[in-house]
């Protein structure tokens, strides 16, 4: 393999900002609107990252549905929704600044669907109280991206695509100073200094079988960061998506969208029963429809009907779907029904659910106008991640800051629909603000150290030099299968301690794995690279369920079935030292205000 | 189940061959679904793009039996039982290795776009418009990118000298899209003809037959800018007229005060990257 590691491609930047996703892309447009030289590296071409795929919408109150929506009702409903595990700062300034997030897409281009008096229409989701999501059909995550994608050019910034960051690397000082990588199209080594770096890397979904993540979800910067030295908090709080696609089984996973119940889709059973009546958590009976008939009435009428419960948190609906299966009413595929052929006209649901139709017609076979869809759990989305200052994305290690799915804290132990996107935009903005702030203040040039990266370069190709070893696939589908099994919708103890002693195994046959070809765009390769990531971002999962002995949100614990409210008040925060050993330890959360708290006292209609 | 045939297109820039593979037939899946078993087997550093396997991203654009066809999309069951399935990359972009193409020039060409030009909004910082009137927008701004209407398009499908000067449908609806935007100001034809090579279509609706979005791109997008483009010789008036009348709900004098200025298109090429030359790997 040729070496050369001594002589690698370099770029130097104010601002290097790794992802290009919704988070990464807003995040490069700020910093180079405040005059940042800013560059955007991704995985992938620019245009497909994960966000591409959002479908059902953004989540901001702006009230142009229901005008008694406000950023104090949308704030409850994600704390609540985040069974108040969230950072309830970043939960505000994400309710208050939404609104102007979406209209800034607006002023950029985006034609979201309107209003009859021609605002920005708005559906419903689950867990939110009004119809509150900003979207375009079923295709709301392709507005956004082709939107910021399309202001990013205009601004010249500097994209570089298909281009994959393996490390971060600190000056003396421990500020983040220099970003290796390789360029996926050549198999050539690059390096980036820049002042600041924003972290906008999304998932780590992709180490579960059943997952709607794509192949980029390996949790890159989950892992860069927890490398570096920052704070991770609540790894173990991984969100199940309720509903996924499960047959064919080559497509188990893809994401049926919410989007199909928040216009009147409902789940059933093999006995035709809509069971999520018999699964209403205490918290939220209040708010929940007790009837079919007033569930069915709240559709038209919100005001005076309480919402249906298959638009329950996500956590909710996807428990009780794996009971619903477990207890023998399952379809023939593992999954239940969920219907909106007999609730919809064929014509409505061809409009409001293209992309589903689309979807199901040409991989299930099945016309969803007609006929009911097979369902079940799919791994979706990582509430935890990098510890940020609330403000400012910043993490815990100076010059490198963190925004979307990489980042932990705004959705505590679960999310609701909608929120990432708009996370996104509130979160992608403020980050890039700050970096641009960071990067200006920071007077020494950044310095590379030449050992460290030809280190990171020894690393990446070293299994071009090993033979016999076993395949990164056969790897990676050994942790997909693991997590799978043992680190899932349900966990226990047991299970949790056999997942870490499987995770040992799998890091040292990982050592010694290999591969074949050459070095330009060889995914077997580029695979390999991808799995330290995957190995760690498993580890803290594993590590963090582990420690929380109770069940919040995300994470559900047959051993201990209950949320523990002494449990409730702690971020679980994980470190990685420079030996590599990890580190746990429970932290409060930042207490709340008492103006905010008050929001809870009082129950709603 | 039997067995399935695939031939592969393996090679990079200096050419290449195709590569059979015999795998086991597995009900219910699609082209991509099979070319990962390949990798995951047979032949690990087979090079293809995938992101969502849903037909969302416009990732896995290959020529499968020698139509361009989304990989993720098209189910093996769909394709002549019993007769190998040959997947070839895209053939009007170069190749970077087996199924990748490097497709930089789309890149290219829409940072020429000049961008959305919004108009004043409302007293309150809003915008109206009518669902009506974006809905044709809207069917434009659902393409997701897999540069397959580029591949097929005979004007640069085999005329690698036609690039400099043509933007090709994918940026002709793009055109469209912002021409049609009920906010846009922004007059974008003269640019269109002169250096996007608008008059070079012929309207063989190719790129509509293989668009997966089902955008009517010749139709919808084309024919109008073509009609605009020639017509009323530029007439400013004419022009805001028709702008008007898409119902923006703004008076003539508003229109005028921010009438189409100058364009020069804006630089920008992409980041370095050794950029390989076209092969002809048919
Ligand atoms: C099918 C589906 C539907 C969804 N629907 C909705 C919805 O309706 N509403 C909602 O709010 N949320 C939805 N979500 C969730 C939401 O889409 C994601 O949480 C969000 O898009 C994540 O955005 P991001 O910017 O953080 O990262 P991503 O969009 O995942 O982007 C990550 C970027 O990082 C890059 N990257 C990763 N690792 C590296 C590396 N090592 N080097 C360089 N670059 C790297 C990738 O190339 C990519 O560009 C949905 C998710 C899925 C999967
Ligand atoms: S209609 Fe025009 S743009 Fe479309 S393929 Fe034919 S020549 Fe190309
Ligand atoms: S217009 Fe259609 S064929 Fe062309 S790039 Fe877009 S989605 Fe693909
Ligand atoms: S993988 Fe996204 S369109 Fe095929």
């Amino acid at each position: 393999m040729p070496d050369n590691s001594h002589d690698i491609e370099t770029h130097d930047y104010d601002v290097v900002v790794i992802g290009a996703g919704g988070a990464g892309l807003r995040a490069a447009i700020e910093a180079r609107e405040l005059g940042q030289r800013t560059a955007l590296v991704c995985k992938s071409l620019l245009g497909k990252a994960h966000t591409v795929m959002a479908e059902g919408g953004a989540a901001a109150a702006m009230g142009n549905v229901w005008s008694e929506d406000n950023w104090k009702v949308h704030f409850r409903d994600t704390m609540r929704g985040g069974k108040m595990l969230n950072n309830w700062r970043m939960a505000q300034l994400h309710a208050q600044e939404s609104p102007d997030r979406i209209y800034e897409l607006e002023r950029w281009g985006a034609l979201f669907d309107r209003t009859k008096d021609g605002r920005i229409l708005q559906r419903d989701f689950g867990g939110h109280r009004y119809a509150r999501l900003a979207h375009v059909g079923d295709r709301t995550g392709l507005e956004l991206i082709r939107t910021l994608q399309q202001r990013a050019i205009t601004l010249d910034i500097d994209v570089f695509m298909e281009c994959k960051i393996l490390r971060l690397l600190k000056d003396a000082e421990g500020a983040v100073s220099t970003a290796v990588g390789y360029w996926r199209p050549t198999g050539e080594m690059v390096s980036f200094t820049a002042r600041a770096f924003v972290l906008a890397t999304g998932s780590i979904g992709k180490s579960w079988l059943y997952t709607s993540n794509s192949w980029e979800s390996t949790g890159d910067g989950h892992a860069m960061a927890a490398w570096a030295g920052a704070d991770m908090i609540d790894m173990e709080c991984v969100q199940f998506h309720p509903t996924g696609m499960v047959w064919p089984l080559s497509v188990r996973g893809i994401l049926v969208t919410e989007g199909v119940r928040g216009d009147g889709g409902v789940l059933r059973n093999s006995e035709g029963r809509r069971f999520m009546f018999d699964y209403i958590p205490p918290m939220f009976a209040a708010e929940t429809a007790d009837s079919e008939e007033e569930g069915d009435r709240w559709y038209d009428d919100h005001l005076n009907n309480r919402r249906p419960p298959e638009l329950l948190p996500r956590d909710e609906v996807a428990r009780s779907i794996n009971s619903e299966v477990k207890a023998g009413r399952g379809g023939p595929h593992g999954g239940v029904f969920l219907d909106i052929a007999t609730r919809r006209s064929a014509d409505e649901i061809r409009r409001r659910l293209p992309s589903m139709y689309h979807q199901f017609k040409e991989l299930a076979g099945v016309d969803i106008t007609a006929q009911p869809m097979e369902v079940g759990p799919t791994c979706h989305y990582m509430m935890g991640g990098v510890r940020v200052d609330a403000e400012t994305e910043q993490t815990t290690v100076p010059g490198l800051f963190a925004a979307g799915e990489v980042a932990g804290g705004m959705h505590g132990a679960n999310r609701l629909g909608g929120n990432s996107l708009s996370d996104l935009l509130v979160f992608g903005r403020r980050a890039g603000m700050a970096a641009a702030q960071f990067a200006q203040g920071r007077t020494r040039a950044p310095a590379v150290d030449g050992a460290e990266v030809a280190a990171v370069v020894a690393e990446a190709e070293a299994p071009f030099g090993r033979d016999g070893g076993e395949s990164p696939y056969d790897l990676q589908s050994a942790i997909q299968q693991m997590m799978q099994q043992l680190v899932g919708i349900i966990r226990t103890e047991d299970e949790l301690r056999r997942a870490l002693g499987e995770l040992d195994s799998l890091s040292e046959r990982a050592q010694k794995m290999s591969v074949s070809g050459g070095r330009a765009y060889n995914p077997g390769w580029n695979l390999a690279t991808d799995l330290p990531s995957m190995l760690t971002t498993s580890r803290l999962v594993a590590k963090g369920a582990l420690e929380r002995r109770e069940s919040r949100g995300g994470h559900t614990r047959e051993d201990y079935p209950k949320p523990d409210p002494e449990l409730g008040k702690v971020n679980l925060v994980q470190r990685i030292d420079g030996d590599g050993n990890y580190t746990l330890e429970p932290e409060p959360l930042l207490e709340m205000p008492a103006e905010l708290k008050e929001l809870f006292e009082e129950e709603p209609h | 189940m039997a067995d399935v045939t695939m031939r592969v297109w393996r090679g990079d820039e200096d050419g290449g061959t195709f590569t059979e593979y015999v795998m086991p037939a597995v009900e219910g899946e699609v082209v991509l679904d099979v070319i990962h078993r390949i990798q995951a087997g047979p032949a690990p550093d087979l090079a293809c793009r995938w992101n969502c396997k849903a037909g969302k991203c416009g990732s896995c654009s290959a020529e499968i039996n020698g139509l361009p066809k989304l990989m993720c999309m098209t189910r093996m069951d769909v394709l002549p039982e019993g007769e190998p399935v040959v997947v070839a990359p895209m053939r009007t972009f170069p190749i970077i290795r087996d199924l990748v193409t490097d497709v930089a020039f789309n890149y290219t060409m829409a940072r020429q776009v000049p961008p959305f030009k919004p108009r004043e909004p409302e007293a309150d910082g809003t915008y109206r418009m009518q669902q009506i009137d974006i809905e044709r927008g809207q069917e434009f701004r659902k393409c997701i990118e897999c540069f397959m209407c580029q591949d097929v398009c005979h004007v640069i499908r085999d005329h690698e000298e036609n690039k400099a000067s043509y933007a090709g449908p994918r940026m002709f609806i793009r055109f469209m899209e912002l021409e049609s935007h009920p906010l846009d100001t922004d007059d974008r034809r003269e640019l269109l003809r002169e250096r996007m090579g608008l008059g070079m279509c012929n309207i063989t609706k190719c790129c509509t037959e293989v668009c997966p979005e089902h955008i009517k791109i010749t139709d919808n997008a084309i024919i109008p800018l073509k009609e605009r483009v020639v017509d009323a010789s530029y007439d400013p008036v004419a022009w805001l007229g028709r702008k008007i009348l898409r119902r923006t709900k703004r008076s003539a004098l508003e229109a005028a005060l921010d009438a189409p200025g100058q364009h020069t298109p804006t630089r920008q090429e992409q980041p370095t990257r050794p950029v390989v030359s076209a092969t002809d790997h048919s």
